[in-house]
């Protein structure tokens, strides 16, 4: 059952951010590379609403272990159905994989606040490292027509992940691998210095959008902050609620900022890199 | 004869009627607001809004909390907007609902209690205050002051000493015997006890060594403590005359029967919230439906009706 938001606005004269919980569709569940899947859910309201960036919560199961919702960025939506990837890393993870096609998991979405669009005029560098390319492939969807720059990295040639897999349009990506066994050999933010070197004589014209493990983020906030590049990354952190209530997935704030802690799952996750402090990351 | 009216769920918590027992934990439903786009709050018996201190508080760094076999640890620190900010940004907000809004309140100091307790005094929408007495995830105040009775009961007079609200006093299970906290919390006037807060664990990272947890240790909820909870139920309503409410691992609305027959007044769901974030209004549903199947006229009549001379 949803509640209406226009009259919970004549409630409490506030308003509310869009989500709901639901059962949803699982209309597939495939391995996209070795520990890689996909899952396309259908839900017409959160493929509806949903913005890149923003992110669901799914019930794996419906036992008490493993206990918690599960966080996922949305990667992509096609029609009524939405798209995540997930790695299988525990015990929620792998009994995601064997979820069959047809069942039905409740899911909490769409949540958080997604990556600000840039105007134009701007060229947006999509920076993912692993599985944080997850997000980006969703931005990428969205920002179709428009030239970018799509930078993604991955441990070795067997985990690229490709828009092929996902099922949406071809882009045009540049991939490093930290082994060098397919583009690019190191980090993705070493492949991306060569695209600040490329622009530097107007490297404010760059609009960064990063996702992946936390020393990427950190090196990335480093290598656009002292530019004036403006760089919006997408953390995550264990999170029990994923709408603002526990407090639990608390990050760093910047010494400028108000606070000590912002919430990933309300403030974010997706924030400005000033805003953060890296130190404590 | 089979009464066909819809039963009564309103429940009395010593001056407090809700109009059902059920209500939501502290901690678990923010300020109310965070679940309104998706539970209709005017349902609910009341909502315990997070802990409030004189002061804002940060809380503990990241991670604050670490999922366990049917449970969580967390370790948020009492991270709060403070009592101020409150008054002025969230109760007006919760004034419009038609439930009861309870302030769980958390001091450093006997003295903090009280001066929150002042800064509640007369306020309108505020139905009555839960003193956390139990918080295992502070350094001052919290847990210390509940594992002590003396301390217990000078805490919970403080409060009622510059209070014209009912005061619920929230116990800590991390103790050797709960009842001997319980007594001396009634003694000193409580009009109810609420329990139990979390219980303190650990967990350690084999890979690393360290800490899953940045503050080392945190409360465990979940249904994994709800037997432990069940029990320490029992025991404090067999010892006290004032009503109790029952915490702790509630996901359904066996589990929140569980607790009524062992002989809690009312409920409150913690945990359940991240899980189904309708699961308070789910137990409302499920414990009227039983009330009606059973022919129970009231659903007060349920506490304390454990069945302890079973012949099989």
């Amino acid at each position: 059952m949803k509640i209406k938001i226009s009259s919970l606005k004549a409630l409490y004269g506030i308003s509310f951010p869009m989500m709901i919980e639901q059962r949803a569709e699982i209309v597939s569940n495939q391995p996209v590379t070795r520990y890689t899947w996909l899952m396309g859910l259908r839900s017409l309201e959160i493929a509806g609403e949903a913005k890149p960036g923003q992110f669901v919560m799914l019930r794996v199961g419906d036992g008490l272990d493993p206990l918690l919702r599960r966080p996922f960025s949305i990667c992509g939506t096609r029609d009524d159905v939405f798209l995540i990837l997930y790695r299988v890393v525990g015990k929620g993870t792998a009994l995601m994989t064997r979820l069959a096609e047809r069942a039905e998991i409740s899911v909490l979405g769409p949540l958080g606040r997604g990556f600000g669009l840039s105007e134009e005029g701007v060229l947006p560098v999509l920076l993912g490292g692993g599985i944080g390319v997850a997000p980006l492939f969703f931005l990428a969807q969205e920002l179709t027509g428009r030239d970018l720059r799509f930078l993604m990295g991955f441990p070795t040639a067997a985990e690229i992940i490709t828009t092929e897999h996902l099922g949406l349009a071809p882009l045009s990506v540049s991939v490093s691998t930290d082994d060098g066994s397919r583009g690019f050999g190191g980090f993705v933010t070493d492949l991306f210095k060569g695209d600040l070197e490329a622009y530097s004589s107007k490297a404010e014209s760059l609009a960064v959008f990063a996702c992946g493990p936390k020393p990427m983020l950190k090196a990335a906030a480093a290598m656009t902050m002292g530019r004036g590049i403006s760089c919006q990354v997408s953390l995550e952190a264990n999170m029990a609620c994923g709408l603002g209530a526990c407090q639990g997935c608390a990050v760093p704030a910047d010494r400028e900022q108000e606070r000590a802690y912002f919430h990933v799952c309300q403030d974010g996750p997706v924030f400005p890199a000033e805003a953060i402090d890296w130190s404590g990351i | 004869m089979r009464n066909f009216s819809a039963p009564d769920l309103h429940v009395k918590i010593g001056p407090l009627e809700l109009k059902n027992p059920v209500m939501t934990a502290s901690g678990t439903f923010g300020y109310g607001r965070e679940y309104a786009p998706l539970v209709d709050l005017n349902k609910l018996g009341a909502i315990v809004v997070k802990g409030l201190s004189l002061k804002p508080r940060a809380g503990n760094p990241p991670p604050r909390i670490v999922e366990t076999p049917c449970g969580m640890l967390n370790a948020i620190g009492l991270a709060n907007i403070g009592i101020e900010t409150f008054l002025e940004e969230k109760l007006p907000e919760l004034r419009g609902l038609d439930t009861h809004v309870i302030v769980n309140i958390y001091g450093h100091h006997i003295d903090e209690y009280g001066e929150l307790a002042a800064a509640l005094k007369g306020v309108e929408g505020v139905s009555a205050i839960e003193v956390n007495i139990s918080c295992p995830n502070v350094e001052q105040g919290g847990m210390a002051f509940g594992i002590d009775p003396a301390m217990s009961a000078k805490v919970t007079e403080s409060v009622l000493d510059r209070t014209d609200k009912p005061v619920i006093v929230k116990l800590s299970p991390n103790v050797t015997d709960i009842r001997v906290i319980a007594r001396a919390v009634e003694e000193a006037g409580a009009h109810a006890l609420s329990l139990i807060n979390t219980l303190t664990g650990m967990v350690i990272d084999v890979e690393t060594r360290t800490p899953m947890l940045a503050n080392m240790t945190g409360g465990l909820s979940g249904p994994a403590i709800r037997p432990i909870a069940v029990h320490m139920v029992y025991q404090v309503a067999q010892t006290v005359k004032i009503p109790v409410i029952g915490i702790g691992g509630i996901m359904d609305w066996r589990d929140a029967m569980e607790f009524l027959i062992a002989g809690a007044r009312a409920v409150q769901v913690g945990t359940a919230n991240f899980i189904n974030p309708r699961a308070t209004l789910d137990i409302v549903e499920g414990l009227r439906r039983f009330c009606v199947e059973k022919d129970i006229d009231r659903i007060g009549d349920v506490t304390g009706s454990l069945v302890t001379n079973k012949k099989l």
